[in-house]
């Protein structure tokens, strides 16, 4: 089949992009999106021109490289799937795809669909973790979880910071990523310890790194390729809450 | 947002419980004597005012919550844009909020100006001399246009709750699987009756 | 020359404890003082560079993706395995190491293995005290599973996420030590080349590949943990960016690459689609627990399936050859990875296939969900199958699953002692990139067992033993003409790519390579074969450096150029895997050479010829690379042939 592309193409930071048309796309319909776009790269080698740059890595779903937008979202049109597990039998022939990079003021742009997600990685700094030390632990099973919460918690930390909810916000807010990290911590027995502190710092700096507030429009829920749930943005908003009323600050 | 929405959400019914007395058939009594107790009433003057301050907290809090999204969001985004992700009232809360932050200014220019210092004629209820707003009310709703503009902002107060009502108590950091689907079903029928029944009024006297 | 593996004395189960315990110190205050660099930031990397943080040394830590999280370590599906015998089914420490020495096919060193398995259970302490929500029972203890090649339940697991949780788990701690300012972290950097000053390893040439900045790094000591080569087959499970650049220029430095031919084939990958495809998705081994392999025995049946004609599922019971279950009954479908994927080509190979190219088995589920219910499956593998289901868009809860062997990790890596140091003195190498403990196979879920062991618990003590010999030392100057000299062959040999102007394009010769690979060292090779894929190599090498095409300049984010470095690298590496391919006339775990496999067709070792490790010097003038012996020796265990009837 044969699709219409028009992609994003922006040299760097400091220049303006624009949507460039690249037509009649040779695809095969068992290709996944990223194939596709190899392709068109090894055709504008061909001609000697600057193939796409775009961000990628395992190519299975699960580092959180991808940050594509595909016609208006985030990660393409199926539910709960990556931009590299999306594959070419979902579109249809003749269709105009168009294909943009993630945006928000935190994500700068670095060159067409690659973008600056570094936010994140200050995010966790300011306190996404637990403070034990390489052999302070004690064993494994001296500390029996609850089943259920042992999986709530997981279900928050299968986020694989991709940003996807940060570029389907019309708010840019970075609420879901935050709140599934602080969840999956606060959950666990392990980290619980912490949890005010951490729950305070986190926001605190989420805050600071320019995203936006959350108004709880859900897109975020509906375009996360791990199909995180909005629970985790209100028991961040619950332990915030409690934390800052308790706060002596 | 969440606690002064939900405040407003409160008042709302006051406010409402008072209006259908317009639908009495007594000529006004019942409604004037509420409004002339709702203007003289030492505690509901105190809570009034604080009811300004609550719209203007939300509206003010709303309208730098915007500018701020809209810094963080970079300016105009996407080329595309999708409704596939998040409901049009979700998205749209700001401006629901200004039409509605606007009409409350009209609606108090309208009528409860007139109320507080407006040359009314007066009413004698069981002695007291009233004012007769409903006298006041019930002319202008004989005005098709009046009426329309109602019956618009009240669907876009219908609007804004419609995503404001659930929003407030996500805001809040409830959220559960067995109570949250109540409460958003409590929601969506908030934001249908309440304003379907502000909006019944006007369009009941306009026809009658 | 041989090579000293420095392996403690005393019996092997005291080595470790007793050595920890005898080991030089750096006491706290010379440590502050003390610089490392830590490249790659996967599991190994990552907990390394936290756990030296913690320890009070300054760590730079080095990463080419946009995050340490991004490391691919974060793909690994299964497991993680760890003697704790919480199952009550008879684990211990000497069963860990035994099950990994017999699976590695008596080809890795006994003390290394043993100390892996004696931390192994420190290791599952310290993941969960991060939080690393794994799978628990319904009384709230830690639930394991069986993988291939042993008997017991011993591997601790997160879904089909386990990589995924434990890398975020040493993400987090590495973040912890970035917070508190102890480890100084160089994001989107890559390291293209290693800075030796008087035979010993003091810094690293990383390009910073937003800016196209070439940067000097000066340290005490150098830790690579940059992961397996196994791209070089372009098609594999590994991510499109994991590269074997960095190690590949400490080799060039002088550092010795050992056993580059033990390359594991992973026997359930999700089989080849078409011409475009970039790169082949596992499924994890664990689903060989639930999942009977298994071919049609009738070449009619074979053509049906291959045109569309019949499924698998209307093969009846009587016409299928599971072939594993019947060769292997003692192990059955957990037969070792090597094994299983041999006997996938086996089966295809005599023309059995069940996909269009003839390349595909069967991995049914039908019987597992009859018996236990979809739910139990869903609850066991529901990520994998709808994993599959993207892919392929076939339902493996409605057909089987197909799939074939694809290249998955590697064995080999830079030759490190027992204190994981190579013969570069202050080189240190921990992870996939070390050849240390897997032989010349790995057992399923023992990567994040070495990585995280590694990291953790191995490298902060045995560095101190180098580190206490330099408290002396200032800190190492990153103006020499060592660091000048490094700098300007990165700038030169960058330029290099850049001004060939030629008109193919870097991925064009990188699939050829991996071509070449996999057709003349895969999974069954021979002398012949061999002899003539280092030719090819070369031949593809020559024509690389005259006829590529690599766009934009040095001074800039250029993603092709450093693919092009990347891939240059490999076409090196190829022929070395080659070499050493040929040099090893026997098979071995996942070495297979045809001339030389028993009467019954399975793999036979040659134990009198090849016990040892082969460490390879970098290619002389002549292009030869010299080959340097470290002997194995096995005073604990009985060298046997693998047996999994």
């Amino acid at each position: 089949m044969k699709l219409t592309l028009k992609v994003w193409r922006q040299k760097n930071v400091n220049t303006k992009g624009s949507l460039e048309t690249y037509n009649n796309v040779d695809v095969d319909p068992d290709m996944s999106f990223l194939e596709m776009i190899d392709v068109v790269n090894e055709q504008l080698i061909a001609e000697k021109k600057e193939p796409i740059a775009f961000e990628h890595d395992c190519r299975e779903g699960i580092c959180g490289a991808c940050s594509m937008v595909i016609n208006g979202r985030p990660h393409g049109p199926q539910q709960g799937t990556t931009t590299c597990q999306l594959h070419m039998r979902h579109f249809k022939d003749g269709e105009t795809v168009v294909i943009e990079p993630f945006r928000s003021a935190s994500f700068p742009i670095i060159k067409d669909l690659v973008v600056d997600r570094s936010a994140f990685d200050r995010i966790i700094q300011s306190g996404g973790y637990v403070s034990v030390k390489t052999g302070q632990a004690q064993d494994a099973n001296s500390i029996p979880i609850e089943k259920g919460l042992a999986d709530t918690a997981f279900e928050a930390a299968s986020c694989i910071g991709c940003g996807a909810c940060v570029a389907a916000c019309p708010n840019a807010s970075a609420m879901l990523f935050t709140s599934a990290k602080v969840s999956h911590l606060a959950l666990l027995p392990q980290g619980e310890v912490e949890a005010e502190s951490r729950v305070m710092k986190m926001v605190d700096k989420m805050d600071e790194e320019g995203f936006g507030m959350c108004s709880n429009t859900g897109a975020c829920e509906v375009e996360c390729p791990k199909e995180i749930s909005i629970e985790n943005i209100a028991r961040m908003n619950r332990a915030y809450l409690k934390a800052s009323l308790g706060s002596e600050k | 947002m969440s606690l002064t929405g939900l405040f407003l959400c409160t008042f709302l019914i006051v406010h409402l419980i008072g209006n259908l007395q317009l639908l009495i058939n007594d000529g006004g009594k019942a409604f004037n004597a509420y409004a002339h107790f709702m203007s003289n009433n030492l505690f509901i003057q105190v809570t009034a005012k604080g009811l300004y301050a609550m719209i203007l907290l939300h509206a003010i809090k709303g309208f730098l919550m915007a500018l701020n999204n809209r810094k963080a969001a970079g300016g105009s985004r996407y080329a595309v844009s999708t409704s596939k992700n998040a409901s049009w009232t979700s998205r749209n809360m700001a401006l629901l909020g200004s039409w509605v932050f606007i009409f409350i200014g009209v609606h108090m220019a309208h009528f409860w100006r007139q109320m507080k210092w407006g040359e009314l004629n007066m009413m004698n209820i069981d002695g007291v001399m009233v004012k007769n707003l409903y006298e006041y009310i019930s002319v202008a709703y004989e005005n098709p246009l009046i009426v329309a503009f109602y019956v618009i902002s009240m669907i876009m107060i219908g609007a804004h709750l419609w995503h404001g009502f659930g929003s407030a108590f996500q805001t809040l950091g409830i959220n559960h699987k067995k109570y949250t689907p109540i409460i958003d079903g409590f929601g969506k029928g908030f934001s249908v009756i309440i304003p379907g029944l502000f909006a019944a009024i006007p369009v009941w006297m306009l026809l009658t | 020359m041989g090579l000293d593996a420095k392996v403690p004395p005393g019996p092997l189960e005291d080595k470790w404890t007793k050595y920890r315990s005898t080991m030089n110190l750096v006491a706290p205050n010379n440590k502050r003082r003390i610089d490392v660099i830590v490249v790659g930031t996967g599991l190994a990397g990552a907990s390394a560079a936290a756990t030296l943080g913690e320890l009070g040394y300054n760590v730079k830590a080095f990463c080419f993706h946009d995050s340490p999280r991004r490391a691919h370590s974060i793909a690994a599906q299964g497991g993680i395995n760890a003697a704790k015998n919480y199952q009550n089914d008879g684990d211990s420490v000497y069963r860990l190491f035994y099950d990994t020495i017999k699976g590695g096919d008596y080809r890795s060193r006994e003390a290394n293995v043993h100390r892996l398995a004696e931390v192994s259970v420190d290791i599952i302490d310290q993941c969960v005290a991060q939080g690393v929500p794994f799978a628990r029972e319904y009384g709230g203890l830690l639930a394991n599973r069986s993988f291939g090649g042993v008997q017991v339940s011993r591997t601790f697991y997160a879904s089909g996420q386990t990589g995924q949780q434990l890398l975020i788990g040493a993400y987090s701690a590495l973040s912890k030590q970035i917070a508190t300012g102890s480890v100084k972290m160089f994001n989107r950097h890559e390291m293209l080349d290693l800075v030796v000053v008087d035979g010993k390893a003091r810094g690293i040439i990383a390009r910073n590949l937003l800016t196209g900045k070439l940067e000097r790094h000066a340290a005490h000591a150098v830790v690579l943990a940059t992961g397996g080569y196994g791209n070089v087959f372009y098609l594999s499970t590994n991510a499109m960016g994991s590269n074997v650049t960095a190690a590949w220029q400490a080799h060039r430095r002088g550092a010795y690459f050992a056993n580059p031919c033990y390359t594991q084939i992973h026997p359930t990958c999700i089989p080849v689609s078409g011409h475009y495809q970039s790169k082949l998705t596992l499924m994890s081994e664990s689903l060989r627990n639930d999942g009977r392999v298994w071919v049609p025995k009738k070449k009619e049946d074979v053509m049906a399936i291959r045109e569309g004609r019949m499924t698998g599922g209307d093969v009846p019971e009587e016409d299928r050859d599971y072939y594993l279950e019947r060769r292997y009954p003692a192990f059955g479908n957990l037969v070792p990875r090597d094994v299983a994927s041999r006997a996938a080509k086996t089966a295809c190979d005599a023309g059995h296939g069940v996909n269009k190219a003839g390349l595909a088995v069967y991995l049914d589920f039908a019987e597992r969900i009859k018996e236990l219910g979809e739910d139990t499956i869903r609850a066991r593998y529901g990520n994998l199958f709808a994993m599959y289901e993207k892919i392929t868009g076939e339902n493996p809860y409605k057909t089987p699953m197909k799939i074939y062997p694809a290249v998955h990790y590697t064995m080999g890596g830079l030759w490190v002692d027992y204190n994981l140091e190579s013969n570069l003195p202050g080189l240190f190498v921990a992870g996939e990139a070390n050849f240390s403990d897997h032989g010349a196979n790995r057992l399923g879920a023992s990567a994040l067992m070495q990585g995280l062991a590694d990291g953790y618990f191995v490298l902060p003590y045995t560095i101190g033993q180098f580190l206490s010999t330099q408290i002396r030392v200032d800190k190492i100057k990153d103006d020499t003409k060592e660091f000048e000299e490094a700098e300007q062959n990165c700038r030169k040999r960058l330029q290099a790519f850049l001004d060939v102007k030629g008109d193919k394009s870097v991925e064009s010769y990188h699939r050829e390579l991996g071509l070449i690979m996999w057709d003349n060292c895969g999974m069954a090779r021979n002398e012949q074969g061999l002899t003539e894929g280092r030719a090819k190599i070369r031949a593809l090498r020559d024509d690389f450096y005259k006829n590529v095409f690599v766009p934009g300049t040095q001074e800039e984010f250029n993603p092709e150029l450093e693919k092009a470095a990347r891939v240059a690298d490999l076409l090196e590496l190829g022929e070395l895997m080659m070499v050493d391919a040929l040099d090893r006339a026997e098979s071995c775990g996942g070495h297979f050479r045809e001339e030389s496999v028993s009467e019954e067709g399975e793999a036979q070792r040659k134990d009198k010829e090849f016990t040892y490790v082969s460490a390879w010097e970098y290619f002389n003038q002549n292009g030869d690379p010299t080959l340097h012996k470290e002997e194995l020796t096995f005073d604990n265990v009985e060298l046997k042939t693998r047996s999994y009837k």
